[in-house]
């Protein structure tokens, strides 16, 4: 386990190194998951890279337990409410009605345009 | 000598043990509420745990930075668990290659009309422009959004504010929204969830379907890289 986790954290290390070193517009965990998924595809082509936690399901087992309680890890951020709670006194509604009706568009839109490019494909 | 209970609370009250505990403990009871009600969308933990804590917090006075001090190792986790994302996009490689185009030409759709549909309400709204500047970058995962705002002079922890806001609503009415239109295709109701709602969508996909929390993943990471680019361009072309 402490052997996946420490796979996990240097895919993020190396990501993060990446993208301050060349200053990239993206997150370094992003670069991070690529890395990964990088290493695991690599391993089913090279058996030498099978070894520790990438041979006895080590990564793919932190990261099930990682995910599986993802919403939890986005709980400190949203208790940072209770500094904003002026400004949400002030324009509070607007603001929640104004989100609520942005990310529905956004998920109509999505959702949209990916069934009508696929319906394509298949024509 | 004995303390009295008074200042055993100041004492504790400034430790992150404190802080940590209650972030876990709340969490642990609004998730198995939210198991109870077999994942029902306005059970959505996350929402519950963050108002429950938010009034603790105020009812005892308690600054967010001393509250940060110990909620900040669970925040910590957010990083790995992105590069976690690679496992279940490993373990569904097949199924994601066959959709990659679908998934782009979505993913452009979903973030321009993300951050324009965000600007041109909030400007119809009359609401100050540190707030329309602040509210732009909020369909991203929060580190991302935080960034982008400080690109733009805004105001970042307004931005976090928006960003878990927008992944709560996200959140809830995802399932409803999409049973309702009649769209039965998960890799699609995913992406969407993913693209809108970033991390918060993603995680309650997870627990609708497993191939909706990787398309959602998909989703999620795309966006994060998309906004970064068109939220400045979307700013300087509507605010003029």
């Amino acid at each position: 386990m402490i052997a996946g986790l420490a796979a996990i954290l240097l895919s993020q290390l190396i990501g993060e190194l990446v993208v301050r070193g060349l200053s990239l517009p993206l997150p370094g965990p992003v670069l991070g998951l690529v890395l990964l998924l990088v290493v695991l595809l690599a391993r089913d082509r090279f058996v030498m890279i099978a070894r520790g936690p990438l041979a006895d399901e080590g990564v793919e087992a932190v990261s099930r337990g990682l995910l599986k309680h993802l919403s939890l890890l986005f709980v400190p951020a949203g208790v940072g409410v209770v500094q904003k709670l002026d400004v949400l006194a002030a324009h509070g509604i607007a603001i929640v009605l104004i989100l609520l009706v942005s990310v529905t568009v956004t998920l109509l839109a999505t959702v949209l345009t990916f069934r009508l490019i696929s319906r394509l494909m298949r024509l | 000598m004995k303390e009295n209970p008074f200042s055993l609370w100041v004492n504790l009250s400034q430790s992150p043990l404190l802080w940590l505990t209650v972030t876990l403990t709340i969490y642990a009871i609004t998730d198995s509420v939210s198991v109870a009600t077999r994942r029902h969308p306005l059970a959505n933990p996350v929402l519950h745990a963050i108002w429950i804590i938010a009034i603790f917090l105020v009812l005892t006075g308690t600054p967010y930075t001393v509250y940060f001090s110990g909620a900040q190792f669970v925040q910590f986790l957010l990083g790995p668990a992105t590069v976690a994302l690679a496992v279940p996009l490993y373990d569904n490689r097949k199924l994601v290659t066959t959709a990659i185009l679908p998934m782009l030409v979505a993913l452009l759709a979903g973030s321009i009309t993300a951050v324009m549909s965000v600007i041109l309400l909030t400007r119809a709204a009359g609401l100050p422009d540190e707030v329309i500047l602040s509210l732009a970058p909020k369909s991203v995962t929060a580190a991302v959004a935080m960034g982008i705002s400080e690109t733009l002079h805004a105001d970042p922890s307004l931005t976090a504010v928006a960003v878990i806001l927008t992944g709560i609503m996200g959140a809830i009415v995802v399932t409803p929204l999409m049973n309702r239109s009649g769209i039965t295709d998960f890799r699609a109701r995913g992406f969407a969830a993913g693209i809108a709602a970033h991390g918060i969508g993603t995680a309650r996909a997870f627990q609708v379907d497993e191939i909706a929390g990787v398309f959602a993943g998909l989703g999620m990471s795309l966006n994060a890289l998309v906004t970064s680019f068109l939220t400045p361009l979307a700013v300087t072309a509507l605010m003029r």
